[in-house]
């Protein structure tokens, strides 16, 4: 039997298979522009592998509707907790920075204590990031790179709309990229921030999410917090682990 | 719903626009209400309310202005009704709850005001509403600063009176609020060529206090696990009572409680959480969030909102041998509402941890309109008090607008999957 997670966020989807005993295969896809067809590329992939016939399937994200082979659903908050807790062993607060949602949850005894996301606004989300990078002219890669070598400006606005506009006219006065780079990463990480500061957490951190990969970001993140912000090479897929997780229950 | 064109056309109303705001209840309605399984018969009569709310209703508004009598359009559960019916007023509750307003309430409005001012203003200037159009006078009051100064330009468009509601609850405030009261029976008398009277005035209250208990009766019901009626079937009728005819409403609001008293016994187990909504109110059509919840495996029991337990809860004692203790009495029961426009506003804590026990609660929902900062600012007070008492808490915070439902969805989800 395998149990199998589906996290279909706004992104990227990520899909994890377990066996009794471990975690066997994880593979991740842009999301594209419909979450029903990425099902479907998803239900292929897991046949060609093999997995497909005899599995238990739960489906997360804000996809997890669309995914009419699924025998659950499940929130990605229930599941990015009990995916890092099986990759840590540990209660963390966990700080899943995705592509439309940032979300601060409190783990203790492994389970969600509670939880923090942000409303319909995308400040502070991977979204806001992506559509400063395309102002920019640069790749997401291509921002922290940059924002390495700037010297942080200050971009005030909360709202993506109007801080499109502040780094608009940032680049007409003739601001150096990578201190724009550097300001736009400073707001996502302050926002971020305020969000923990909400909650009553004291632990230590864990990131979750496509950025977790970045370790500039990473680092930043660690240096506003004041703690080492901890993550893992399996932490974007801490979402799918955690679905095929709660397939296990099933 | 028949044919009410002349009738509209006679109240000044925007009849192109009005058929526009037509044409989305009956395809809302049928989606979040009828779709609805196991609802009591007796829910019937409100679906019919619902469906002549723009028609009959006025009809029956008009009817009595034919003959003479007065229209007065509410905004605030502070409004004495008693004082409105004891002079032969049709009182009608006039907050908007529905996006529809909201474009024209951000012609005269900032954005970033509570939907509930933006939607009420949009449907005065914008001559949508035969409500707002049947009023011979509007009756604001004191409550937040957006709905004070909206008054204000309110007026510009309607004859406005506003009363000043004490901000604190000492001796001194009560005594305040008596002699508002007392000015607002002056205005409503000079309104009517009425007269108060110590038989009309005990009449009416006592006509009110059964309303009262019958809502209060509905609520009881509600503690039953699972309770025999949705969160969504006992809001509507809380926002019918604003407006509907006060003996038919009463009645057939008894008549609901004896059919949901009989469906208790057969009412099978199921695992649904039971949750409370604490908060701002909800003004018709504004079915959001219990629509949301109650797809989800979740039931609403109760609503600590002016829309729930704050309209009905306490009496107007009916001992007295005077108008004027009958005024007093009046005075008293008002200012034991727990609004969050007081300060301190502690009861309001009181009462939520209170509901949370009676009627076992697994989670509390603390709905907040976008904007509305004495209810925001109250939160924290609230998330304390609750986690004290290891009472789970969400605060929700949003507008009418349907663009934040698939993320409301998920917070609420990921709420139930934690509790």
């Amino acid at each position: 039997m395998f149990y199998i997670g589906i996290d279909i966020g706004s992104t990227a989807t990520k899909v994890s298979v377990l066996n009794e005993d471990n975690i066997i295969k994880n593979i991740a896809l842009p999301t594209g522009w419909n979450s029903k067809e990425t099902a479907k590329s998803v239900e292929e992939i897991l046949k060609k592998e093999g997995f497909f016939e005899e599995a238990k399937i739960v489906a997360t994200g804000y996809g997890r509707v669309s995914v009419p082979y699924a025998h659950k659903t499940v929130t990605e908050i229930s599941c990015h907790a009990r995916g890092v807790y099986h990759l840590t062993k540990k209660d963390f607060t966990v700080i899943d920075i995705g592509g439309q949602d940032t979300k601060v949850i409190e783990l203790k005894n492994g389970q969600v204590a509670s939880f923090l996301m942000n409303d319909k606004c995308a400040a502070g989300t991977g979204r806001f990031l992506e559509l400063m990078a395309n102002i920019l002219g640069l790749t997401l890669e291509e921002m922290t790179d940059l924002a390495r070598k700037g010297e942080s400006v200050q971009i005030s606005s909360m709202c993506t709309v109007f801080a499109e506009s502040e780094v608009i006219s940032l680049i007409g006065n003739g601001e150096k990229r990578e201190n724009i780079c550097s300001g736009v990463i400073d707001s996502v990480i302050n926002r971020v921030y305020s969000m923990v500061q909400k909650t009553s957490s004291s632990g230590d951190f864990f990131l979750t999410g496509g950025l977790c990969e970045n370790d500039y970001i990473v680092e930043r993140l660690s240096k506003k917090l004041g703690k080492n912000v901890k993550t893992d090479k399996l932490a974007r897929f801490a979402g799918s682990i955690g679905a095929a997780l709660f397939a296990k229950n099933i | 719903m028949g044919d009410y064109r002349k009738l509209w056309e006679s109240l000044q109303m925007d009849l192109e626009k009005h058929d526009a705001l037509c044409a989305v209840l009956p395809e809302l309605y049928g989606s979040v209400y009828l779709s609805q399984k196991d609802r009591a018969e007796a829910m019937n009569y409100f679906n019919f309310v619902i469906s002549e709310v723009h028609g009959l209703r006025i009809e029956e508004l008009n009817n009595h202005r034919q003959k003479g009598g007065k229209v007065v359009g509410t905004f605030c559960v502070y409004v004495p009704d008693e004082i409105l019916n004891a002079l032969g007023v049709i009182g009608v509750g006039l907050c908007g709850g529905s996006q529809f307003w909201i474009e024209d309430g951000e012609k005269v409005l900032p954005r970033n005001l509570c939907p509930l001012i933006k939607a009420f203003v949009g449907a005065k200037i914008s001559a949508t509403c035969p409500y707002f159009q049947s009023c011979d006078l509007l009756v604001g009051e004191t409550t937040c600063d957006g709905k004070k100064k909206a008054y204000e330009i309110l007026a510009e468009y309607a004859p406005t009176y506003v009363m000043e509601l004490p901000q604190m609850k000492r001796e001194k405030d009560i005594k305040d609020w008596e002699a508002e009261i007392k000015r607002f029976i002056n205005e409503i008398e000079n309104l009517t060529g009425n007269k108060l009277t110590y038989e009309n005035l005990k009449n009416s209250i006592k006509l009110i206090n059964k309303k009262r208990r019958a809502l209060k009766r509905l609520y009881e019901l509600r503690k039953n696990t699972p309770s025999p009626i949705s969160g969504l079937d006992a809001l509507l009728v809380s926002q019918i009572a604003f407006y509907d005819d006060i003996e038919r409403f009463t009645e057939n609001v008894e008549k609901l409680c004896d059919e949901l008293e009989k469906k208790i016994s057969i009412l099978k187990a199921n695992r649904k959480k039971r949750l409370m909504v604490t908060g701002t109110p909800m003004a018709i059509p504004n079915w959001k969030l219990h629509h949301i919840i109650e797809n989800l495996d979740a039931q609403i029991v109760v609503e600590e909102t002016c829309t729930g337990t704050r309209y009905f809860e306490n009496e107007v004692s009916e001992d007295g041998e005077t108008i004027d203790d009958l005024i007093r009495n009046i005075a008293e029961r008002y200012m034991k509402i727990n609004c969050a426009c007081f300060t301190p506003n502690e009861g309001r804590v009181e009462d939520i941890i209170r509901l949370a026990e009676e009627y076992k609660v697994d989670g509390v929902v603390y709905y907040n309109l976008s904007f509305c900062q004495p209810y925001s600012v109250e939160y924290k007070r609230v998330e304390k008090a609750l986690k004290d008492k290891n009472i789970p808490l969400i605060l929700i915070e949003t507008d009418y607008s349907t663009e934040d439902v698939g993320q409301i969805k998920t917070r609420i989800e990921a709420f139930l999957e934690m509790i």
